[in-house]
């Protein structure tokens, strides 16, 4: 279904997305609050979307230093073209281990190459450590929002799961009580899993550590438990020095959930004596992105999720209603690049407000590049009717007596035709809202008769 | 009249032309009363907005090299939409043969409150308008043109309109609780993605009401033709005036 239907299912139930909306806008406040508490909030942003217009520049560069020195500390590093040979590389090491379960956390990354449906063909058991994230991952569903993965369903909706689940107390609602069953359950798995896999948000060129982001701290107890480490990277998630991420974590926690800071930034190095760390590097349609002069800068995303929050689309139409794994805003300029006919009404899904690109901490141009892919959607997808109607407008906007002939001829044509047959189901401008009453004159006229 | 005051093109859009001449009027008058020679050339059309933001800003160039040719001649041009402003300064394709034309008319281009407040530097209007009024921000004006400062950014607060309205006799000014959110119109959206055009347009306009205002005005009568649209379909007694309209009446 195009992102207009899926929108049109989610208003449906009118009172569960104005619940929404209102909890998303309630982080966006958050963040307007805790941002405006820093003078240099704007500088911030300046500095981290320079930082990463050099990162973008000199990608290969700092890649190839980043292995070398990552190597020299004894992590193992791999590099993938796409999805399938991130999964396949991700399933060897599980194999080489012997390794029948697992523990994951925080990899956006991973969604976006199905690692779990592939691993879990294999007869691997795969669970996320994330408490929103296994709770999507009980109802089989993706995550909703990148920040928030669970952020469509309500108390009552989790607290119904868990009863079926982890046979939880039927009714309790309790945020605190179903938390503590959910870590409970989750310390069985930790206890269980040889492997741990975790994303990465930001690997260092300079000093060949990585750095994961949390506010459970499940990523480090998966790690720490674990024999063998596999981080999961995408390419574009490199910064050349450990002291930029003094610009990057001021401005994530801060983007993200309007936190000063995530609980948990845990530098991971070197392996510990026994033990092993593997990182895989994965493009999946990265460099063809950086390759598109127009799109390269959307690659400078750290995944904060803001864009989200602040989108009042996404606010009202949920994120599986863009139908691609990272939704909002971001999601709308990244999944084009990626399948432009399957994602072909996103760039569309849009007022084009621009508020996406005023708070995107890396001063991503959002909504411009929004425009820029309907551009390209039409030259490919555009049909026909709506090409040719579009050539006919130019053709009428361009001869000012065209425009005069078919302006009053809207305008009469407004006047004397019966509401009901205004207001037709083939009008949509009508359906719920309508037309502004139609003047006996236009602005052109009366100029002429007045002041010519 | 001033003898030496600038010559200003007066732009009206193709919606404006055909739905709101009171619009078109009351800018007109308005830059008068404020000492400008107005001329509205004629054979003005559209800026091909609607086109472009649907994906096919190709086929604009008859479009736009018919603007440009129709607005060259003159010191400045100014329209009362932000929206429009925004495209013929942004979004115009290039025109080969018409490159400094083009150029010359971005930089001269102004939305009205701007025109008022940057170009003509008016400071404060002295005029009554005893009313509760209510401001739509239009993205377009906001986000784009910096008509106001943005609820995103951390930047002292500004509002350019807000502040030719506020020094009116008995105005009283509606604080809202959302201040910037979109309205839902979009252009092509507003029909591509009735659903949540319309939502979108419900929440803005429920928020002005929540505030008990009786006006509802902004710089851009795309917005106001959707929440207007909406207001009358649910028989609510909200008024809507362009900027314009407001400071035109004030003045007289």
């Amino acid at each position: 279904m195009s992102h207009p239907e899926n929108a049109a299912e989610f208003l449906k139930d009118a009172q569960k997305s104005k619940w929404h909306d209102e909890t998303l806008w309630f982080v966006r406040d958050k963040r307007d609050k805790v941002s405006k508490r820093i003078p240099e909030w704007e500088q911030l942003r300046e500095l981290a979307s320079g930082i990463k217009d050099n990162v973008l520049a000199n990608l290969a560069n700092y890649l190839e230093e980043f292995e070398r020195k990552a190597t020299k500390n004894g992590i193992i590093v791999h590099w993938a073209a796409d999805s399938e040979e991130h999964n396949r590389l991700v399933l060897e090491i599980l194999q080489k281990h012997n390794c029948t379960a697992v523990v994951k956390s925080k990899s956006i990354l991973t969604e976006e190459c199905h690692l779990n449906p592939y691993l879990e063909k294999q007869g691997i058991e795969v669970v996320d450590t994330d408490l929103g994230e296994r709770i999507v991952q009980f109802l089989n569903q993706p995550p909703s929002h990148i920040v928030l993965p669970a952020i469509h369903l309500k108390k009552k909706e989790i607290s119904e799961l868990f009863h079926e689940k982890l046979q939880t107390e039927k009714g309790n609602e309790d945020p605190a009580y179903l938390t503590q069953a959910a870590r409970v359950h989750l310390r069985e798995k930790f206890f269980g899993a040889k492997v741990a896999i975790t994303g990465v948000n930001f690997g260092i060129a300079e000093t060949g550590e990585f750095v994961v982001c949390t506010n459970e701290g499940n990523a480090d107890m998966g790690v720490h438990l674990a024999d063998v480490h596999i981080a999961c990277m995408g390419i574009e998630k490199i910064l050349p020095r450990r002291k930029d991420l003094g610009v990057f974590l001021r401005l994530l926690a801060r983007s993200a959930t309007g936190q000063p800071i995530t609980n948990y930034n845990s530098h991971f190095r070197s392996p510990s004596p026994g033990k092993e760390i593997h990182i895989i590097l994965v493009d999946n349609g990265r460099t063809a992105q950086l390759a598109r002069e127009k799109f390269r800068n959307s690659l400078k995303c750290i995944r904060c999720g803001a864009c989200m929050n602040t989108c009042p689309i996404y606010r009202r139409s949920g994120g599986f209603s863009y139908n691609s794994t990272v939704p909002g805003p971001i999601g709308s300029i990244l999944s084009p690049g990626l399948d432009l006919k399957k994602h072909s009404s996103l760039p569309f899904a849009s007022t084009l407000c621009g508020s996406c690109t005023d708070v995107c901490p890396v001063k991503i141009n959002i909504h411009e590049q929004l425009y820029e892919w309907r551009q390209e959607v039409t030259k490919t997808q555009g049909d026909f009717a709506k090409g040719l109607s579009m050539k006919l407008a130019n053709g009428i906007f361009k001869s000012p007596l065209a425009y005069k002939i078919s302006g009053s001829l809207m305008r009469n044509v407004l006047k004397s035709l019966p509401n009901s047959l205004i207001y037709h189901p083939l009008n949509v401008w009508g359906k719920n809202r309508n037309l502004p009453d139609a003047p006996k004159e236009s602005f052109q006229q009366w100029y002429q008769k007045n002041r010519s | 009249m001033k003898a030496n005051s600038p010559s200003v093109a007066l732009f009206i859009p193709c919606y404006v032309d055909q739905f709101y001449p009171q619009v078109g009027i009351a800018t007109l008058e308005l830059l008068e009363k404020l000492g400008c020679t107005v001329t509205y050339p004629s054979g003005q059309t559209c800026c091909g907005q609607p086109l472009a933001n649907a994906g096919y800003a190709r086929d604009t160039v008859g479009t736009a090299t018919h603007f440009i040719e129709t607005f060259s001649d003159y010191d400045y041009v100014v329209c009362p939409s932000g929206s429009c402003t925004l495209h013929v300064k942004e979004h115009f394709p290039a025109i080969a043969g018409l490159e400094k034309k083009q150029e010359a008319l971005e930089n001269k281009i102004y939305e009205l409150i701007e025109f008022i407040t940057d170009v003509l530097k008016i400071e404060r209007l002295e005029g009554k308008f005893p009313h509760r009024v209510s401001y739509h921000s239009s993205c377009h004006g906001q986000r784009g043109l910096h008509l106001s400062s943005g609820s995103e950014l951390n930047q002292p607060p500004f509002n350019k309109a807000r502040k030719l309205l506020e020094n009116l006799k008995g105005l009283d000014w509606v604080e809202l609780t959302r201040t910037d959110e979109c309205c839902g119109f979009g252009g092509t959206f507003a029909v591509t993605e009735e659903a949540l055009s319309i939502q979108m347009g419900k929440d803005r306009l429920a928020d002005h009401l929540s505030h008990k205002t009786e006006i509802l005005t902004g710089g851009d009568m795309s917005c106001i033709m959707h929440l207007q649209g909406i207001a009358t379909r649910s028989k609510q007694e909200l008024k809507f005036l362009h900027l314009a309209e407001i400071l035109n009446q004030a003045l007289s």
